[in-house]
């Protein structure tokens, strides 16, 4: 069954062996010595201050939604980080690279430009696929995490530890893509798998087999998450959350995790095919043998459009969230944007082949895909066109948060409409796999990224209890912006110029020029970074002055404003009773946002954990044993994570009760702790440009901006 | 927007909390989970399907053999039998739980379980014969697409099983808790998905396997 794997195995070791670590790489080997120098000084640090205990107790074994949700946020940020690595390298590459002749750096080994062509494949395969499902996933997921509890005013998830185990094992598949830097090749096949070169005759290295067992653990992570949702949504909302009370971004999250949990197990399917061929000689994809190519390909998609739009919809419900806020109006629309949503959602199925129209299928059956995928922009349409009225005489404050979601709708308009070129076959056959291509869907990830930033910045102070520094987020958003608009504009028209994508050597010198542009673009990025480590550190050194209050920006709308900032670990001490679509401005509206409960009632918590860890290290042992062929060790991982599953269940978790009393002292606790921002006043504007007032319903409404339209009222 | 923001409200009237909240039926929340992952394993056997589907062409087999010429479909029906019986017995254990009868719930599940094992011993057996006349996944693709899916099927009951052993376990250990009455009836949805899969793998299979 086993096939012979080309090369050295043995019992003991599988395929793993000295030569396998890449000392010799130039530029491996010193990023090696400086991972492992600056893991040995935080674990060093981490001890110094006795920490270990308290990272054990109040994170890794944790089900509390909030912190896991930051851990997802942590995570996907790092990733975020380690693959705008990648694109900064492939950047570079192409500007040394550029022309003809060979330009390259003897002594890195390479023809043209610093890098060889097989390492070049390894970082365009590993930065499309941390930047997808190891960068935006966790970063929405963690989002979603934190606020689709508290928007609908439950305690935590429906499955507190299921929630810690999708953590853990994202985290294990994020391990397994960082270790394969350091041991062994990651895969050169692009993200998304090339059929049939990812087939063991053409790709013999581990590469692909790492590129599987990653895949293959965010998607059980996911998978796991997508549930967890759905059932938190359905089964725990808060008395009065009717459906049609539901925030627009937990409806997202609701459409989104349904099509996480039907579109994964195609992933998983169409992976452990490919591990099949690898692993156990069958035919599903080689070219021989009644194989299907483009099965792979069919399947992958399959997967892969929903997944664009599993990503796409809680940014598009981050959006419509932070909108309203900073309108200071309600979502105009709520009924088309819940349809649009859901709209969005059912296309993605009937889409899948637009990714490769150029498979041949005839004219028919494009047709219908081209058809299917234009009908995306109608409900997309109606969304920008509900922000966009919901602006429409508002009283629009430009912080920071608000400037990131605008700017997600300039990357929207800029995506959707080269999306909607490429949706006629007949331009997609002539810019099929150039570049034109890539910035199209960077500009729909971009949007992405706009909107997660808005979001960090929207939902940071309800988590944290502080805000982020606002000038700082402003100067971030506007060198981000430029390096988007230096690297993707000059890509837009190398596609026109007929650059294909992944060329580790653009052969034509009248490139150069724009890869120069991209070049500064990709630096100017660099500073957005630096500019976003440093709001970290100013907001965190100055955030004793911008304590918030529950209703962080005053003009909030839906119901996670209503608790404490930041959110105790109960989420609410009374579980609130819903009376309106915007619960908190509702409250505020009608002069209750003070209003605190008098009564308190006992409340049953989960116990921390710490099986989802020792699962998910488990996993990445299991990973890491299938990718080097060591089957006694993923035999006795596999075997010791179903026995700890049945040890578990046989232990069960009965939580614990905290009493009405104990609730009415945290209660009180929770609220001095917050009383600095009972005097906090939002300031509208900030720091780079004070603010635009569009429109004043009245004139005698002449409250300074930003300020809570009911704080003036006295309570009753 | 929703016209309860423009109502006038009576301080005295209105409810801001939830007093008499009791949160959520943990039992019907547990089932509504596994419903979910339910749908999910469906979607697996559909990729799976749709993977046969396009591997059964004729070309598929390359030059080895097709499903006519080694699937038997009165052995198979036999398994058919033994998974229909295995759910009904579980049925009946189910039953005996509305009544609380711990010595019927055990009963009804090792009934279950037994049934089961059958289906996989004559699961194995099959496998083993056609390997020994040299039908194995490494022949065709046609081949590696008929092996996933039924084993992958196989699998399934295969975990089914080492699901009721924990169970019967539980059930002796601490009777019917929470916990455990919502494990029988995940059980149940699970165990009922994989009969219902395998009409569809009997029939497209080795039904219209044996007849193309």
């Amino acid at each position: 069954m086993l096939v012979n794997v080309p090369g050295p195995w043995s019992p003991l070791l599988g395929r793993l062996a000295l030569s396998e670590i890449p000392y010799t790489n130039p530029i491996l080997a010193p990023l090696f010595v400086v991972i492992v120098l600056a893991g040995i000084a935080l674990v060093a640090a981490i001890t110094y201050y006795g920490k270990w205990g308290y990272l054990w107790k109040e994170w890794f074994t944790t089900v509390d939604h909030k912190k896991l949700g930051v851990m997802y946020i942590i995570l996907g940020l790092v990733m975020l980080f380690r693959g705008f690595i990648d694109g900064l390298m492939m950047r570079t590459q192409q500007m040394l690279a550029v022309g003809p002749g060979d330009n390259g750096m003897k002594a890195m080994g390479a023809i043209h430009g610093y890098l060889t062509p097989f390492h070049f494949g390894q970082i365009y395969s590993a930065h499309g696929l941390i930047m997808i499902l190891l960068a935006a996933t966790p970063l929405l997921v963690g989002i979603m995490n934190i606020i689709v509890p508290l928007q609908i005013g439950a305690r935590d998830m429906a499955y507190p530890y299921l929630n810690a185990l999708g953590l853990w094992i994202t985290a294990a598949a994020v391990f397994l893509i960082m270790i394969s830097l350091f041991v062994g090749d990651f895969s050169h096949n692009g993200w998304f798998g090339y059929a049939p070169i990812f087939e063991l005759a053409y790709s013999p290295g581990v590469g692909v087999d790492y590129w599987i067992w990653t895949l293959e653990l965010v998607a059980l992570g996911t998978t796991l998450g997508s549930i967890n949702f759905l059932a938190t949504v359905v089964k725990m909302r808060a008395p009065g959350m009717t459906w049609s009370r539901l925030p627009i971004f937990t409806w997202s999250a609701v459409s989104a995790n349904i099509i996480a949990l039907t579109s994964f197990p195609c992933l998983q399917v169409a992976l452990a095919l490919v591990g099949a061929d690898r692993y156990l000689g069958t035919h599903f994809f080689t070219a021989g043998f009644g194989g299907n190519l483009m099965l792979y390909t069919n399947l992958f998609w399959l997967w892969g459009h929903p997944e664009v739009y599993f990503v796409i919809l809680p940014a598009f419900g981050m959006i419509s969230e932070i909108i309203p806020a900073f309108s200071e109006k309600p979502i105009f629309g709520y009924t088309a944007m819940v349809l649009a949503t859901f709209a969005i959602a059912g296309v993605s199925w009937i889409v899948w082949l637009h990714h490769f129209f150029t498979m041949g299928m005839g004219p028919y059956v494009s047709t219908e895909f081209s058809i299917a995928t234009m009908l995306v922009g109608i409900p997309t349409g109606v969304k920008v066109f509900n922000w966009a009225a919901t602006m429409y005489k508002g009283r629009l404050t430009f912080s920071a948060a608000m400037l990131w979601a605008i700017g997600a709708l300039f990357l929207l308009l800029i995506g959707g409409l080269t999306g909607m070129m490429l949706s006629i076959p007949a331009v997609n056959y002539m810019v099929h796999n150039s570049v034109f291509v890539v910035a199209h869907f960077h500009m729909m990830l971009l949007c992405i990224v706009y909107a997660v930033f808005g979001a960090v910045i929207f939902w940071f102070p309800k988590v944290f209890g502080f805000k982020l520094n606002e000038a700082w987020g402003k100067i971030m958003f506007w060198l981000f912006s430029a390096g988007t608009f230096l690297v993707f504009f000059p890509m837009f028209m190398l596609g026109f110029m007929g650059e294909t994508r992944r060329l580790d050597w653009p052969f034509d010198p009248h490139w150069a020029v724009w890869f120069d542009v991209q070049e500064i673009g990709i630096v100017v990025y660099v500073l957005s970074v630096l500019a976003f480590l440093w709001m970290i550190y100013v907001s965190i050194r100055d955030r004793a002055h911008h304590r918030v209050g529950a209703d962080a920006w005053g003009t909030s709308r839906s119901l996670e404003w209503l608790t404490d900032s930041p959110v105790p670990f109960y989420n609410y001490a009374m579980v609130p009773h819903i009376n309106a679509r915007d619960e908190a401005a509702w409250r505020r509206e009608h002069g209750f946002s003070q209003s605190r409960p008098d009564h308190f009632a006992a409340i049953h918590m989960p116990n921390n954990t710490g099986v989802a860890v020792y699962i998910g290290a488990l996993t990445f042992v299991i990973g890491f044993g299938l990718t080097w062929r060591i089957w006694w060790l993923t035999v006795a991982a596999l075997i010791l994570t179903v026995l700890i599953m049945i040890y578990r269940s046989g232990k069960g978790d009965p939580g614990y009760v905290i009493s009405a009393e104990e609730m009415e002292k945290l209660d009180r606790e929770s609220r001095q702790n917050m009383s600095d921002g009972q005097q906090h006043l939002p300031k509208g504007g900030g720091y780079t440009g004070g603010t635009v007032t569009a429109y004043s319903a009245a004139a005698s409404d002449q409250r300074p901006q930003g300020t809570p339209p009911g704080n003036s009222r006295p309570l009753s | 927007m929703s016209s309860s923001h423009d109502k006038p409200v009576d301080p005295n009237q209105v409810v801001l909390w939830s007093d008499d909240y009791e949160g959520h039926d943990v039992i019907s929340t547990r089932t509504f989970g596994f419903w979910m992952y339910i749908l999910s394993d469906g979607m697996l056997f559909a990729t799976l399907f749709a993977a046969y589907g396009v591997l059964s062409y004729s070309h598929s087999y390359y030059t080895g053999p097709t499903p006519a010429q080694f699937v038997a479909p009165w052995y198979t029906f036999i398994q058919t039998m033994a998974l229909f019986l295995s759910v009904l017995a579980y049925g009946f254990s189910m039953a005996s739980l509305k009544t609380g009868s711990k010595a019927g719930v055990i009963n009804g599940i090792m009934a279950s379980m037994v049934l089961g094992i059958v289906f996989v011993g004559l699961d194995i057996h099959d496998v083993l014969r056609m390997i020994s006349i040299g039908v194995t996944p490494e022949v065709s693709g046609g081949l590696s697409a008929f092996y996933a899916l039924t084993q992958v099927h196989a699998a399934h009951i295969f975990v089914g099983l080492i699901w009721m052993l924990v169970m019967l376990y539980q059930i002796l250990r601490k009777g019917f808790t929470e916990d455990v009455v919502g494990r029988l009836i995940s059980l149940r949805m699970f165990w009922q998905f994989q009969a219902v899969m395998w009409v569809f793998i009997y029939v497209f299979v080795y039904l219209w396997g044996y007849m193309s």
